[in-house]
């Protein structure tokens, strides 16, 4: 358990860090990769309590696509520091008041579990041969089945909003016929002449 | 084979190995299985690129590398020793540490990977029940080192490359994530052990036929997912120079090539793993073969075992070099299109497809519902 304690403890503090520079970096760039970071860490945590399925889909869909697009937007924005700075201390009133919400729902939250339960949670590890992966989809697809359709339903909405707000029908846009170009034969294209060899004067 | 190995040990040793507390011993054997497994992929990269100008230069009708050792054996050494003794040179208006940091990011995951890669029935570093999206997970965390180092070069070129490179993974990845849910579905398991285990049994077992059409959206989707020829628009050298690693040189690109190459090992391994049966030897379960396993050199062949994963992983990788020195590079919104229009829609209807056999217990996927 010492080695368990020592192993959260060490995660935690590197999440910390990663999140506390997320925050404070300027460069958006480096923000992002903090924010990478701290999701590794959170991975890390789940996998300390053997939450393996969960930890390694959270590195695949945040890290490895939804951190990558980030990364792709970011990078190609033009970035001035100044502008960031004064709407820091702009936004920073309402900022305070979200994070303070925030820190009471927090408290609040530990304060009432720490009330009703009766004493801090012993983690136990689980058997050989546990698989989490299938206690989740035992319950996924059969108990919160509804919930779950029902979030694949939103999600899909979200694809098709996103794409019909950034389509937009521009006039003279060039595209390419690409049934038209992989039906081209050679014969379309080239022309091959038969003529005489010009003599050496 | 194990015992007599054991045997040839004298007994003190194993006495000193049986003192030892289980945490020393299990951390010493872990630490053994990571050298071997690292060293021998790095060694496989070293010759691959040996392999590759030998098989591309007689595709092309030339010799190749010819000159160092004999039949240029020592070429892959020389290149590396080359590469070592020369400057990194840092470009000034770079972000110096995610310039430096940026070749590790590709080559941690392409190594890491191998963690949960069994070599044959008992190797494998760890065996994780999610071991499938683990692997999934490390190649698609991949595409960092060449997102940064393509901006912290500060350079056009780079920056292009980066961008046509980022566009380019996330998209096929979701093709590769497809094709493996299909993987998933007719092995029952996401342990890459027992994805190995559900195609034992002998050719007409493996998972390439049943499932074509996974395997060559996977193959491809793996092509397009390392940036080799014809979906090497990252590199394009005859467009952007060299993409993300234009402003690379010396040990920097050294490891960019390596994690390039690592990565080519690694989709080998993963295709033949998923779709090929792995370790398993094609000729399990035909009974005349059966009495040669005892017969020292054709019976390895008959059995299966870590020369079968090898020889079908060397089989894509000359796929890899095939395909290099036949295609044209790939225009980018081909590219994009193959990607979106073609393959994700092919996954898409063959995991339907196979869910309605599967339901209706047809063919190979009988008993799948279970």
């Amino acid at each position: 358990m010492l080695f368990h304690a020592i192993l959260f403890y060490f995660f935690s503090v590197i999440l910390i860090g990663a999140a506390c520079g997320v925050i404070f970096s300027k460069n958006p760039v480096h923000a992002i990769m903090f924010l990478v970071l701290a999701f590794f860490q959170s991975a890390m945590l789940w996998l300390l309590v053997e939450a393996e399925f969960l930890a390694i889909v959270l590195v695949l869909v945040y890290v490895g696509a939804v951190m990558v697009l980030f990364l792709f937007v970011v990078m190609m924005l033009d970035i001035n520091v100044e502008a960031i700075q004064r709407s820091l201390t702009r936004f920073a009133p309402f900022a305070i008041a979200v994070a303070l919400l925030m820190a009471i729902e927090l408290v609040q939250l530990i304060w009432l579990r720490s009330r009703t339960d009766a004493g801090p949670g012993v983690f136990e590890s689980y058997p050989e041969g546990y698989s989490n992966t299938k206690a989740l989809g035992s319950v996924l697809y059969t108990e919160h089945v509804y919930a779950f359709e029902i979030a694949a339903v939103v999600l899909l909405l979200a694809i098709v909003a996103a794409i019909s707000l950034t389509m937009r029908k521009r006039p003279g846009l060039k595209v390419q016929n690409i049934g038209q170009q992989v039906a081209v034969r050679a014969k379309d294209r080239l022309r091959v002449v038969k003529m005489e060899s010009e003599k050496k004067q | 084979m194990l015992e007599f190995l054991a045997n040839l040990i004298p007994t003190f040793i194993w006495d000193i190995w049986n003192s030892l507390p289980p945490l020393v011993q299990y951390l010493t054997i872990v630490t053994w299985k990571i050298l071997f497994v690292t060293i021998g992929v790095i060694l496989i990269v070293a010759f691959s690129t040996y392999f590759e100008r030998k098989v591309i230069g007689s595709m092309q009708a030339r010799i190749g590398p010819n000159r160092v050792g004999p039949l240029g054996l020592g070429q892959p050494f020389a290149d590396v020793i080359k590469l070592l003794i020369k400057e990194v040179v840092v470009p000034s208006q770079s972000n110096k540490f995610l310039f430096v940091i940026a070749p590790l990011l590709t080559l941690i995951p392409a190594l890491a990977a191998w963690a949960v890669i069994p070599l044959n029935d008992w190797y494998v570093i760890a065996d994780i029940n999610a071991g499938l999206l683990y692997v999934l997970a490390l190649t698609s965390v991949g595409v960092y080192g060449v997102i940064l180092a393509g901006w912290a070069t500060n350079s056009k070129y780079a920056f292009l490359g980066a961008m046509r490179s980022a566009a380019q993974i996330v998209s096929y990845e979701i093709a590769m994530g497809f094709a493996l849910v299909g993987i998933l579905m007719a092995a029952g398991s996401l342990n890459i052990g027992d994805i190995v285990r559900a195609q034992a049994g002998g050719l007409s077992n493996w998972f390439l036929f049943p499932l074509l059409p996974l395997f060559l959206v996977y193959w491809i989707s793996g092509v397009a997912e390392t940036n080799r020829a014809p979906f090497d628009v990252a590199e394009g050298e005859s467009e952007i120079v060299a993409g993300y690693h234009v402003e690379y040189s010396g040990v920097a690109f050294a490891i960019f090539f390596l994690a390039e190459y690592a990565n080519m090992v690694l989709i080998s391994t993963l295709t033949a793993i998923f779709f090929l049966g792995g370790w398993a030897s094609p000729f399990e379960g035909l009974a005349f073969l059966s009495s040669l396993a005892s017969i020292p050199v054709v019976g390895l062949l008959v059995v299966g075992g870590l020369h079968w994963l090898f020889i079908k992983m060397a089989f894509f990788m000359y796929t890899f070099f095939w395909l290099r020195a036949t295609f044209p590079r790939y225009r980018y919104d081909q590219i994009m299109r193959l990607g979106w229009k073609v393959f994700i829609p092919v996954t898409i209807i063959w995991i339907v497809v196979e869910g309605v056999m599967a339901w209706f217990e047809v063919g190979p996927w009988a008993g799948l519902t279970g």
